[in-house]
C-alpha cells in the first residue's frame, strides 16, 4: 500500500483541463508525470506556434488571449520549476491497470500509475459526404490550427461547411487574417438555431459574441443547407454542390473545403482504461460515464471535452474537479468543490443547447449514396457497409470485422458516428443500439522496429 | 517508381497569411529542391510547393492530410532513409529529405 502523499498520478493531456488538473495537484504538493502530444502545452484551442513566430496572442487567441497567456504561464512555471515530470511530443499507445507505454522523442517509454487523469480533448466530428476523401478536404479544426499555428490558410479559395460553434468562429479568424473564403454552409436550420437560444442564454456574452460574429459573414453564410458533393478532379476538391433552405441547387467554385459537425470527443484512451460508455442523444455520441467530479472508476479520471463538451472554460473547470476528486482520493485535503460544480451545471445547460442549435446531419447521412466513402482511411463506401449489415447484423464491432469501418489508422475517429448512424438505418434500429467500436491498442500508429529492438 | 507530385509541376495548394519573415529553410521533395520557412511543419512545408503528401493506399486519391492534430493519421509521408513520419506534428529541418511515394529500394 502507498503512504498518502506518495501515490504516482499520471495526467494525459496538456490542453485546458490536463493544466489545471496539474496546477490543482501541485498545489496540494503531489508532483505528476504530464505527457502530452504538443510540441508545447496548451492543446489545441489554446495550442502556440513553434518558436520564431511573431503575432501576438490577441492576434491569435482574440477575445480568450488573457486566459490563454494565463494558462500558458501556469504550466511553464511548473514545467521550469520541476513541480512536474513533462514529457512533451509525447503520445500514450495503451493502458493496461497500472501501466502506460508511450511513444516519445527518445522512443518507448512505460510508465505506472497509482491514478490517471485523462483530459485527451476532442476533435472534429465528421460526417461523410460524396467526395470527402480528397486530397484538400479538411477538418474545420484543421482549417483553425493551419491559421492559428502556421499562419496559414489551407486552400486559396475555401468553402467551410458543416455546423457549430467552430464553423462561425473559423470562418471569422480566416476572413480577418485575409484568406479567401466563397462561402460558409450551415446545415443546421434557422429553426434549429432558434430552438437552441434560450438555453444558451446561460452565457449571453458567448451569445452575443457569436451572433455579432454570424453578422459580420454576411451573405457568405446559409443556414439551413443540404450537402450533395463535392466535385473533385486530381489535384483535389474544384467545386461544393449544395441546396439551399429552399432547395435551390448551387455550386460553389473552391479549391478547399473544410468540414465539422461541432466536436467528438476522443475518447480512445478512456476506452482502453476500462470506462463504460453510455450514448448522449444530446451530443449524439457516445461520452464516458463517471461522476459530476470526473471519477469513472477506481483511480481513474476523467476531465475536459473528452468527457462531456463543454469547450475551453468547461474544460479548465472539469480539470480542477478531476484533480480534487484525485486529492480527496488520496486522502490529501482538497478545496471545496461546490461553486466549481455550479459554474459546470451552467456550462453543461449551455453546451447541450449548443448541441440543440448545431445538431448532427443523421438524416443526411442516412441519405448517402452508395459509392460514398464512409471510412476514409481505407476507402470503404456506405454502399458496402450497408450490405454487410444485411448479411452480417446492425452491430458495429462485427460490421469492422467483416469490411473494416474504423479499422483503418483513424480507428475509427472519423468514421464510426456516421458508420453507426447508417448501421442503425440499414438495420431500422436506434443509434445507440449499432453499439460503440471497442478500441485496440496502440491509440497511435509506432514504428515497429522501436518495439522490436527493446525487447 | 515517378512521382506525380513533382512540386514545380503542379504548384502547391497552402497559401501564407502571416508570420512570413521566418528564416528559410531547405529541403528535398522526391530528389527537387524546395524551400521552407522554419517553424514550419512538413506538412505546411510540402503543401507550400506540391498538393499532397502522398497517394491513397486504398483509392485512387492522393492525400494531403486532414485533422493537423496527430488524429487522423492521413499526412504521413516517406524520408529517403525509409522511415516515415507525420507531417501534421513534425517540424521541416534543413536537408530533410521526403518522399511522396517509397524510396526505390524499398522492397
Amino acid at each position: 500500500m502507498t503512504a498518502p502523499g506518495a501515490e504516482k498520478v499520471v495526467i494525459v493531456g496538456a490542453g485546458p483541463a490536463g493544466i489545471r488538473a496539474a496546477e490543482r495537484l501541485v498545489q496540494a504538493g503531489v508532483r505528476p508525470v504530464v505527457i502530452d502530444e504538443g510540441i508545447k502545452a496548451g492543446g489545441q484551442i489554446y495550442r502556440r506556434p513553434p518558436p520564431g513566430f511573431v503575432r501576438s496572442p490577441e492576434q491569435l487567441y482574440g477575445s480568450e488571449a488573457r486566459k490563454a497567456v494565463e494558462l500558458h504561464t501556469v504550466f511553464d512555471r511548473m514545467a521550469a520549476a520541476g513541480q512536474i515530470d513533462y514529457h512533451p511530443q509525447s503520445s500514450v499507445l495503451t493502458i493496461a491497470d497500472d501501466f502506460l507505454q508511450a511513444l516519445t522523442p527518445a522512443g518507448r517509454k512505460d510508465f505506472t500509475c497509482d491514478r490517471l487523469i485523462l483530459a485527451t480533448g476532442a476533435m472534429d466530428r465528421l460526417a461523410p459526404i460524396p467526395g470527402w476523401q480528397a486530397p484538400g478536404v479538411y477538418g474545420l479544426g484543421a482549417a483553425q490550427i493551419a491559421l492559428k499555428a502556421q499562419g496559414v490558410a489551407l486552400g486559396s479559395r475555401i468553402v467551410l461547411a458543416g455546423s457549430g460553434p467552430l464553423l462561425t468562429l473559423v470562418a471569422t479568424q480566416l476572413l480577418k487574417a485575409g484568406a479567401k473564403i466563397a462561402a460558409i454552409l450551415d446545415t443546421s436550420s434557422i429553426r434549429n438555431q432558434a430552438a437552441g437560444l434560450p438555453g444558451m442564454l446561460t452565457r449571453p456574452s458567448l451569445v452575443l459574441r457569436g451572433l455579432l460574429m454570424r453578422a459580420k459573414l454576411g451573405r457568405l453564410y446559409h443556414a439551413g443547407v443540404t450537402l450533395d458533393r463535392i466535385e473533385t478532379d486530381e489535384r483535389g476538391p474544384v467545386g461544393l454542390c449544395w441546396r439551399d433552405a429552399c432547395g435551390r441547387a448551387h455550386v460553389t467554385e473552391c479549391d478547399m473545403v473544410g468540414l465539422g459537425w461541432h466536436l467528438r470527443a476522443e475518447t480512445q484512451l478512456a476506452g482502453l482504461a476500462g470506462c463504460t460508455f453510455d450514448y448522449d442523444e444530446s451530443w449524439s455520441q457516445w461520452l464516458p460515464r463517471t461522476d459530476r467530479m470526473g471519477r469513472a472508476a477506481g483511480g481513474l479520471y476523467l476531465a475536459g471535452d473528452t468527457l462531456r463538451i463543454l469547450g475551453a472554460d468547461g474544460a479548465e473547470l472539469a480539470g480542477r474537479l478531476a484533480a480534487t476528486a484525485c486529492l480527496a482520493d488520496m486522502g490529501l485535503a482538497s478545496p471545496d468543490a461546490t461553486s466549481d460544480l455550479r459554474r459546470l451545471g451552467r456550462y453543461e445547460r449551455f453546451a447541450r443547447a449548443m448541441a440543440r442549435a448545431f445538431p448532427w446531419p443523421g438524416e443526411m447521412v442516412r441519405a448517402v449514396p452508395d459509392d460514398t466513402v464512409v471510412c476514409r482511411c481505407e476507402g470503404v463506401t456506405a454502399g458496402q457497409l450497408r450490405e454487410s449489415v444485411i448479411y452480417g447484423g446492425g452491430e458495429a464491432n462485427r460490421v469492422k470485422s467483416l469490411v473494416r469501418i474504423g479499422m483503418g489508422r483513424c480507428q475509427g475517429r472519423y468514421c464510426q458516428l456516421a458508420g453507426a448512424e447508417l448501421i442503425a438505418d440499414t438495420a431500422c434500429i436506434r443509434v445507440r443500439d449499432a453499439g460503440r467500436l471497442r478500441e485496440q491498442a496502440p491509440a497511435r500508429p509506432l514504428p515497429i522496429g522501436l518495439w522490436v529492438r527493446d525487447t | 517508381m515517378t512521382s506525380e507530385l513533382q512540386p514545380a509541376a503542379l504548384g502547391g495548394r497552402i497559401v501564407r497569411l502571416a508570420e512570413k519573415g521566418r528564416p528559410q529553410v531547405r529541403f528535398r521533395l522526391d530528389g527537387a529542391d524546395c524551400q521552407a520557412l522554419a517553424g514550419d511543419t512538413v506538412l505546411t512545408a510540402v503543401l507550400i510547393s506540391a498538393s499532397a503528401v502522398r497517394q491513397s493506399e486504398f483509392g485512387r486519391e492522393k492525400r494531403a492530410g486532414f485533422c493537423l492534430m496527430g488524429a487522423c493519421q492521413d499526412c504521413w509521408l516517406w524520408q529517403e532513409d525509409g522511415g516515415r513520419l507525420r507531417a501534421c506534428s513534425t517540424l521541416i529541418a534543413d536537408g530533410m529529405q521526403l518522399r511522396t511515394v517509397p524510396p526505390e529500394t524499398w522492397p
